[in-house]
């Protein structure tokens, strides 16, 4: 592992404490790093060292006052440039919105900069984070810093990447259908999608808004555990943020698992699973049951339904969460003799590939005449899929299953054909309609090399418990296997 | 093909999107090919299913009602979103004319 890659939130505060370091070195030392790997990785669209060396400053002085300092004081993270950022340019990875500078923070980000983080800049994605390889970015793709030639997934590729190359100490993803946990599985880093409603999505561009969810990237699940503390909770500002008290989930961490029953449902390890994936998986249960846990076998009958009822529901949000891109408030305008001709020469030219496909497909669903047909059959099979969920954490406490069905591909490899890229997203697309929290947490690699992810799902706001096991893998050597 | 062309050309004159020939043509193949496999879900029975249109309806506590009190707060945002406008005359955004004479 790489030097700045050793930083941990835990390190940073030692380090701080002790006056070893000041934020501000600390913050040019990951700019150093940055400057070195970012012209081939991608993984940052913007730098804002302005920002990050005012926050590592205030830091810096409350150190020198003796002041207690806040939990993620000093620790240099990376958003994604979805998460709106306060005189940050936010281009969510399109044309369309290359010249943004949003005027406010999103509720997540206000919250880690309340808490002493430092913000390093804006993370590479696919364009409004629809895609699972970041070849959708207008700004071009992100290389895995494992493989170079290889994907590092997506959307939140650049988020995972920054860490897996040690280019931050955590970073913010966003997940829809597996946006966190496929790149987490892709880079070799735990990535966490918590409960919807577990963080707030106020200034978070809006994908497909009942399935959007924020949570973090880190070289280990503790600093996981504490970004995810921090940018969890109630905001009024988010209608669909719950109002559930927040556990101290590093206090979680350590707890013996010996009364934990793992589901491991037969329908993720079917057809289309690559072997290599499989016998890891297989030996990262069998390090489960080693630390005590018992495993149950499940069916979950209706996962072969899922990505179809995802890609309808997610598109549909899609269409009309992005009609507001049409030239007059904010983004790019393309001039037109009228203003239906300005709307369509913006989009036209504002908007890449797989946007327009996907705002075409959920334009569809949505139209008159195939609503019933499409986007209700879509609803219905959704709360069949939540349903099989509800009855799994009947019988157990957790469930286990691979992250993605392989490890990352080539760059180029699938882009020709959307839908087997979306067929890839099997595993991840069920937790992600039923709303449930789930991890990828690192599980070897093939013989290769390539980082191979293992997913935990818990019950809703079982954030503590997912962790918890995630922990307990990586401590038992479980990202070695 | 479940999608015709002109299909295609209508669902992009409502999204407001603008497509070359050439992409009327790519975007029905490959709607055509997601909208084969969707069908999928016709195998299902969901007759008696509730759509599920919300994720946490169910573990939501009576305590905390859907809707908040609608109060009042002071919103002074318009010089900085005015500043973000390709084409802004204060108070306003300006657009191309919609009303013919």
């Amino acid at each position: 592992m790489n030097a700045a890659a050793s930083w941990t939130v835990a390190s940073v505060r030692a380090a701080l404490s002790a006056k070893k370091i000041s934020a501000r070195e600390l913050a040019a030392e990951f700019y150093e790093r940055i400057d070195g790997r970012n012209p081939e990785l991608n993984a940052f669209l913007t730098l804002s060292r302005e920002r990050a060396y005012a926050q590592a400053g205030r830091v810096d002085n409350a150190v020198a006052r003796g002041e207690t300092l806040p939990a993620l004081a000093g620790v240099p993270i990376a958003i994604k440039d979805v998460l709106s950022t306060t005189g940050i340019r936010t281009t969510c990875g399109s044309r369309i919105l290359e010249s943004y500078v949003p005027p406010y923070d999103a509720t997540a980000v206000e919250r880690l900069d309340r808490a002493g983080a430092v913000f390093l800049g804006k993370t590479n994605c696919d364009e409004f984070a629809m895609g699972g390889s970041n070849e959708n970015s207008a700004y071009g793709p992100v290389r895995n810093p494992v493989a170079l030639d290889h994907v590092p997934g997506g959307s939140s590729g650049g988020s995972a990447a920054a860490v897996a190359a040690g280019l931050a100490v955590a970073s913010l993803g966003t997940d829809t259908g597996g946006s966190i946990r496929q790149p987490g599985a892709y880079c070799g880093v735990p990535g966490f999608m918590p409960t919807y409603g577990r963080v707030s999505r106020y200034g978070l561009v809006a994908f497909a808004s009942s399935l959007d969810k924020i949570g973090p990237f880190a070289a280990n699940v503790a600093d996981v555990a504490a970004v995810t503390a921090v940018i969890a909770g109630h905001d009024p500002n988010d209608s669909t943020s719950a109002d559930v008290p927040v556990p101290d989930y590093s206090a979680e961490l350590g707890k013996p698992l010996d009364w934990l029953r793992i589901g491991v449902p037969e329908d993720y390890f079917g057809e289309g699973l690559d072997s290599e994936v499989r016998a890891k998986v297989e030996e990262g249960i069998a390090l489960l049951q080693k630390l005590g846990c018992r495993r149950v076998p499940l069916k979950m009958p209706h996962t072969d339904y899922a990505i179809a009822a995802y890609y309808l529901i997610a598109t549909a949000e899609a269409s009309s969460n992005l009609a507001r891109y049409d030239g007059v408030r904010y983004g790019l305008r393309v001039p037109g003799a009228t203003l239906t001709e300005m709307y369509r020469n913006t989009r036209e030219r504002g908007f890449g590939p797989e946007v327009k496909r996907r705002i075409m497909l959920g334009t569809y669903a949505l139209s008159a005449g195939y609503y019933d047909a499409y986007y209700l059959r879509a609803q219905k099979a959704r709360a069949l899929i939540a349903q099989d969920f509800a009855d799994a954490f009947q019988k157990v406490d957790a469930i286990v299953t691979p992250t993605s069905p392989t490890p990352a591909f080539r760059l180029g490899e699938k882009t020709s054909d959307p839908l087997q890229m979306y067929l890839a997203d099997i595993y991840t697309v069920t937790g992600s309609l039923a709303g449930v929290p789930g991890i990828s947490i690192p599980c070897g690699k093939t013989k290769a090399g390539l980082p191979i992810g293992m997913q935990i799902f818990g019950p809703h706001f079982s954030e503590g418990r997912v962790l918890q096991v995630a922990d307990a893998f990586e401590k038992a050597g479980g990202s070695q296997l | 093909m479940k999608i015709s062309r002109e299909d295609v050309i209508r669902v992009a004159e409502l999204a407001h999107l603008g497509l070359s020939p050439e992409e009327v043509d790519k975007y029905r193949d490959q709607l055509d090919g997601i909208l084969t496999y969707v069908e999928k879900l016709n195998e299902l029975s969901l007759e008696h299913v509730e759509p599920m249109t919300q994720v946490l309806h169910a573990s939501r506590s009576d305590r905390h009602p859907e809707l908040r009190e609608d109060t009042l707060l002071p919103c002074d945002a318009a010089g900085p979103i005015l500043a973000q406008a390709p084409d802004a005359a204060k108070p306003f955004f300006r657009v191309p004319r919609v009303i013919e004479k």
